[in-house]
């Protein structure tokens, strides 16, 4: 089992360092474009009529307005829409994550879990404000791999929309959109390690992580000059797409999350003692919270309220609700028992699943994502998982690392120009051959790619990270602390007091 | 004096203290316990964790009579607590040393 275990690890270095050494070729060649002279923006009332109508045309739909040389302003729809989805995918981690993950528990360790997400929400929001936001979305560094310095303690950042990433809503706002996304990302990975990691090597993880993993990986997929970011940046090396995260988000923090379990091992009493959900009416609540935000979270990436976002929930919806009626269909196959957590797995994993996709396919791919969905998670969390018998505790790994992953791939396979025609912009996807990829359909080589150095830098990242913890800190609680369970020993208090 | 101490099914609880009620004993003590006979367990599926739950919900029905109380007694909750299936419970009949009514300080039958 150890040599496996070795052996598995081994083959993800190799491919690890075979991605980082493209990744540094690549950027050799690397070469900057000559920034198109910006003519004077002028102001909206001094405009031609003919320039006014089409600005308006353009705000109304989300669309390009450099060309009536009007500078854009944040529009009242758009703004309302993305201030509401940034509460959304707040309400996915606090309380939705919270209780998702605190319900499958065993009560003793039920605030562990809220204080990880809440602890998280803090930590992140701080290093965010700092750093965190310019690193992903500034642009001085030039760099593919990270962003810059601009945006240090939200310097600028006023209701001026910042055009590099969305015309019509006000930075400030896409500012806390994005953060959002940066809080339930690490907290994703800690389903995983529930019930036996020391809450301070949880911060000090999540301090480290965001820094090595996140923020390189969230400029490579969304920064205006990312890596492979396929649909906004001209001179993408890998034109791969992602929606709404699904390399960002959920292939991170799953893959992450795999190999965190792994160093940390197993559960004391796994396998032998039964470790039952404490309250699987907490879960549900939690999965409710989860799809509904999750409308925020998908729906929202379109960064206006404009036709894709609209596609966007339509598609979500269906392959959300396919899987969650696909994964208990195969317990009452082969199990003789439809299952409440059967379901909202099966719910979680059509989320995850979608979102890469969710802007970029028809409902027929979203049925497809649904059926697929409610099928491969299953088998990762059922089979797999029993063969290699690491210790995913919340299946972290089984859901979002293989989920995220196969969403990655199927969103290569499945993107309709249709849908969203962003895939083939003469701007962006003609010039840093997205669009040749979609129209020879070949787009899963590049999702490939993308998947490869995701795989590769959560692994790697996350290998170094938690060695670096466990020197300094130490990672596990006493056997005592951990048979008394973490909310005593950690935090102090008890989630029931009857 | 006889101790009757009854473990049955809880949704059975109700049918068999209205008995006892008919055949005027006043008095009882129900405990929520857990345990198995024949019966087993069950077993419980987590995504990919299957449980055994060895030990099943039932009740622990105790009271204490008259040695004259004691047949109709046990013949109303075996009627009442039945319904044929494995699993119904057991009834176990002690003997009682004596009894006090902390209240009035009497004891023997008339303090049951």
């Amino acid at each position: 089992m150890k040599n496996k275990t070795t052996s598995v690890l081994r083959l993800l270095a190799a491919v690890a360092s075979l991605a980082i050494l493209g990744a540094v070729t690549s950027t050799l060649h690397a070469e900057d474009a000559p920034a198109a002279p910006a003519p004077t923006p002028v102001a909206f009332a001094d405009a031609p009529l003919k320039a006014q109508t089409a600005y308006l045309q353009a705000a109304l739909t989300n669309g390009d307005p450099t060309a009536t040389n009007i500078a854009p302003v944040a529009i009242a729809g758009h703004t309302a829409w993305l201030m509401v989805s940034a509460a959304l995918v707040l309400l996915m981690t606090l309380p939705g994550l919270a209780l998702f993950y605190g319900g499958l528990v065993r009560s003793k360790n039920v605030l562990s879990i809220l204080a990880m997400c809440l602890g998280i929400t803090g930590l992140v929001t701080i290093i965010w404000w700092a750093v965190g936001y310019s690193l992903v979305f500034g642009t001085n560094f030039a760099s593919p791999f990270i962003g810059g310095t601009e945006f240090f303690f939200l310097k600028g950042i006023d209701s001026a929309p910042n055009t590099s990433y969305a015309y019509w809503i006000p930075q400030n706002v896409f500012c806390i959109f994005q953060l959002t996304f940066a809080i339930i990302t690490p907290a994703l990975i800690f389903g995983a390690t529930a019930e036996r990691l020391k809450f301070t090597a949880l911060m000090a993880f999540v301090g480290l992580w965001m820094f090595v993993v996140y923020f390189p990986l969230a400029h490579m997929v969304w920064g205006a000059t990312g890596f492979m970011n396929g649909v906004w940046n001209a001179d993408a090396k890998i034109p791969a797409i992602d929606f709404a995260g699904g390399t960002v988000v959920h292939m991170s923090s799953g893959w992450s999350a795999l190999i965190l379990c792994l160093i940390l091992g197993k559960r004391i009493g796994h396998g032998k003692e039964p470790m039952p959900p404490h309250s699987l009416v907490l879960t549900m609540i939690g999965t409710g919270l989860l799809w509904v935000g999750w409308y925020g979270f998908n729906a929202g990436s379109a960064l206006a309220a404009d036709s894709v976002a609209a596609n966007a929930f339509l598609t979500t919806t269906i392959a959300t609700a396919i899987a969650a009626f696909v994964w208990p269909l195969l317990e009452f196959i082969l199990k003789g028992k439809p299952s409440v957590l059967g379901m909202c797995s099966g719910a979680v994993a059509g989320l995850v699943v979608i979102t890469p996709a969710c802007g970029f396919v028809n409902t027929t791919g979203a049925v497809i994502i649904g059926v697929l969905a409610g099928v491969i998670p299953y088998f990762a969390v059922t089979v797999v998982k029993n063969i290699f018998k690491y210790d995913d505790a919340l299946d972290t790994f089984g859901i979002h690392g293989v989920g995220g992953t196969i969403g990655a791939l199927l969103t290569g396979v499945l993107a309709n120009p249709a849908v969203n025609s962003n895939l083939v912009s003469d701007a962006y996807a003609a010039k840093n051959g997205l669009k040749a990829a979609i129209e020879s359909h070949t787009l899963i080589i590049a999702q490939a790619k993308a998947a490869g150095i995701t795989i590769a830098l959560a692994v790697i990242g996350t290998l170094v990270i938690t060695f670096i913890v466990k020197l300094v800190i130490g990672l596990r609680p006493s056997v005592e602390a951990e048979h008394q369970g973490l909310d005593i020993t950690d935090h102090g208090e008890e989630g029931y007091n009857h | 004096m006889k101790k009757i101490e009854a473990i049955i099914k809880p949704f059975k609880l109700e049918e068999v203290k209205d008995a006892l009620s008919e055949l005027g004993i006043e008095g009882m003590t129900v405990t929520e316990v857990k345990g198995f006979g024949r019966q087993k367990g069950h077993t419980e599926i987590y995504r990919g964790s299957e449980y055994t739950v060895d030990f099943l919900p039932k009740i622990k029905l105790e009271i204490v009579v008259a040695d004259g109380a004691v047949e109709g007694a046990v013949g109303a909750i075996v009627k009442t607590a039945k319904t044929g299936k494995i699993g119904d419970g057991k009834v176990f009949i002690l003997p009682v040393e004596s009894a006090i009514r902390i209240r009035t300080d009497e004891t023997g039958d008339k303090a049951v």
